[in-house]
């Protein structure tokens, strides 16, 4: 739990957040614009920036009060920087004994620091090797750290990270600087990490489809401010969601993927919601969430039989949004309870008599495995 | 006096300057980096003034710097009374002391500023991912500030040493120009000269000039595998 209310002024620039309350279980993301003060909250956070002022704890530790800072050194974070930051003068292995010589040696009992659960340390799972295995650069560890290419460079800097066993992992735009590929395989491994390691992570990005992989949270900030704290769930439920700027609403679907068929589509859900995909992606994927675009959502009076659309499914119309360039957002209850929103035309709307209540079977045209 | 090449010569002047070089460039190096390390993190625009308060040694002329250092430091005046208070003896100006404050003043951006180019040039961000890995304040000097800086202190505990060699004006107002006291090198040599006793001079002339050769080829040397790239 992360609570407070810091402020800080750089230049013209004032951030002003809080008070604020952040269950920093699982991952947080702080989602906002370029200039919207994320950055600037998690250096006031961390307690990089010595003219932050205002409040601050972390499971009732203090970290700031007024103008007082607890020093960063003995915050207990990590922090894998967006251009991960590491040490030029020393080895891939120089710089992962950096952080492994200054962690504490055994965990914090009981008591002394957030019983045991969230805000506990937790014995991490790996030694220097098996992480940096983990992490996929084990072949890399006497190499100069110049030499390595930007993921690797990231890769290096979250097994850093991790070896300094933080209570808190702040990660600011660690992938911003990636191509694509790098940048999916780093997303599925910081993922995966998350629930293994089990650090609460916070993490900046400006990109929905980050958010809508990892968030278990997200903090909207805008101007210097925070605007929402909520769930991702909540946070997709919102017509006016920050995370459709981009591409209009987006529905994320929870679930588990199963065995390839016979048909070589491969099953995602649960006992209540089954979708089938294509695509070699999807094959042993381990992939939790789909991403659904709105606008690749129709709607359907009834279960058309004869359509090339492999996924229908029956919904109950739950909420229309207000119309907007002649479409409307259609937010539908699935059977297991997730919300799938549909984009349709105003005048389909009409034509088709729905109203929230009304039955309806959802055609999903594309989906989006986020693995 | 030793005999060299059948020259008879002191070699006093050059143990002094040696020793007064070595003193200097210690408590500049002291003094010097958190000096440096201040100006380099100070973002008001007093900086400026500092900053040019510590180049003043370079366009001022020595005789100046050495008349007020004189001045200040003289036997009656306040700073050598309020030593005297902690049961010091002796005096400031014509001592090794006073060469040696003489030339810390006189070498002092010959120190700083090489430092505070090398803070200068130091990614922030690598003492901030330091201090995310607990590495507090002096272990943040001693093993991120130091290797990344180590060009910086190499070119500015050179530039002090080597130009505290070389002083005259300063060391001649302060120090005076005692024999086995306070002479030093540059001194000797222009006494020498003046004595025309060119073949003294020679000698201690070339002594110097073969010092310096080794002394910077070293330096090089060290400046090479010292290269420190920064990505």
């Amino acid at each position: 739990m992360l609570k407070g209310h810091l402020t800080l002024r750089q230049g013209r620039f004032l951030l002003d957040a809080g008070p604020f309350e952040i269950d920093t279980r699982g991952v947080t993301v702080l989602f906002g614009r370029s200039g919207s003060g994320k950055s600037t909250l998690l250096r006031a956070i961390t307690g990089l920036d010595r003219h932050a002022r205002g409040q601050l704890e972390f499971h009732g530790e203090r970290w700031q009060d007024g103008a007082w800072q607890l020093p960063t050194q003995r915050r207990d974070i990590g922090f894998v920087f967006q251009d991960a930051a590491l040490f030029p003068h020393l080895s891939v292995r120089g710089n992962l004994d950096y952080a492994l010589r200054r962690a504490p040696l055994s965990p914090i009992p009981p008591g002394g620091g957030g019983a045991g659960g969230e805000g506990g340390r937790r014995a991490l799972p790996f030694d220097l090797v098996t992480l940096a295995a983990r992490v996929g650069i084990a072949d890399k560890l006497d190499r100069d750290v110049l030499s390595l290419s930007g993921g690797e460079r990231q890769r290096v800097a979250i097994a850093r990270a991790l070896l300094s066993r933080p209570r808190l992992l702040c990660m600011d735009e660690p992938l911003s600087a990636l191509d694509w590929r790098a940048k999916a395989e780093l997303l599925r491994l910081i993922d995966e990490l998350a629930r293994e390691v089990g650090v609460p992570i916070l993490y900046i990005t400006h990109a929905p489809i980050e958010v809508e992989r990892l968030a278990d949270r997200v903090v909207f900030m805008a101007d210097g401010r925070i605007e929402h704290i909520e769930t991702l769930r909540e946070a997709l439920a919102r017509p006016d969601s920050p995370l459709f700027d981009e591409e209009g609403p987006v529905s994320v679907l929870e679930g588990e993927t199963g065995a390839t068929d016979e048909d070589g589509l491969t099953p995602f859900g649960n006992d209540r919601v089954r979708l089938r995909l294509t695509g070699g992606c999807a094959r042993g994927s381990r992939a939790t969430r789909l991403r659904i675009l709105a606008r690749d959502v129709s709607l359907s009076l009834d279960d058309p039989a004869r359509i090339s659309i492999l996924n229908h499914l029956p919904v109950t119309v739950e909420r229309i949004d207000p119309e907007h360039e002649g479409r409307v957002t259609v937010a539908c209850r699935l059977a297991d309870g997730q919300l799938l929103l549909a984009e349709i035309t105003a005048y389909s709307l009409r034509r088709l008599g729905l109203h929230a209540g009304a039955a309806a079977y959802a055609l999903i045209k594309s989906v989006v495995l986020m693995d | 006096m030793i005999e060299l090449f059948g020259i008879g010569v002191s070699l006093q002047p050059l143990w002094l300057t040696l020793k007064v070089a070595a003193l200097t460039t210690l408590i500049l190096l002291l003094l010097g980096t958190p000096l440096a390390w201040w100006l380099a993190r100070m973002q008001s625009s007093f900086k400026i003034v500092l900053e040019a308060l510590v180049a003043l040694p370079l366009v001022l002329p020595p005789t100046v710097l050495g008349f007020y250092l004189l001045i200040a430091l003289n036997p009656d005046g306040p700073l050598t009374q309020a030593l005297r208070l902690f049961g010091f003896e002796g005096q400031l100006t014509f001592s090794l002391t006073g060469l040696v404050i003489g030339s810390v003043f006189y070498s002092l951006p010959f120190a700083v500023q090489p430092l505070m180019h090398a803070f200068e040039a130091l990614p922030t961000r690598l003492l901030d991912a330091a201090a995310t890995l607990r590495a507090g304040v002096l272990d943040r000097f001693f093993t991120v500030v130091l290797p990344l800086a180590r060009r910086g202190f190499l070119v500015a505990m050179t530039l002090t040493f080597a130009h505290t060699v070389g002083e005259f004006g300063v060391v001649l107002m302060v120090g005076g120009n005692i024999p086995d006291a306070t002479r030093m090198v540059s001194i000797a040599i222009f006494d020498h000269v003046e004595s025309l006793e060119y073949a003294e001079a020679h000698l201690l002339s070339g002594m110097m000039l073969v010092f310096s050769v080794v002394v910077l080829t070293l330096v090089y040397g060290l400046n090479r595998r010292f290269a420190v790239k920064v990505g």
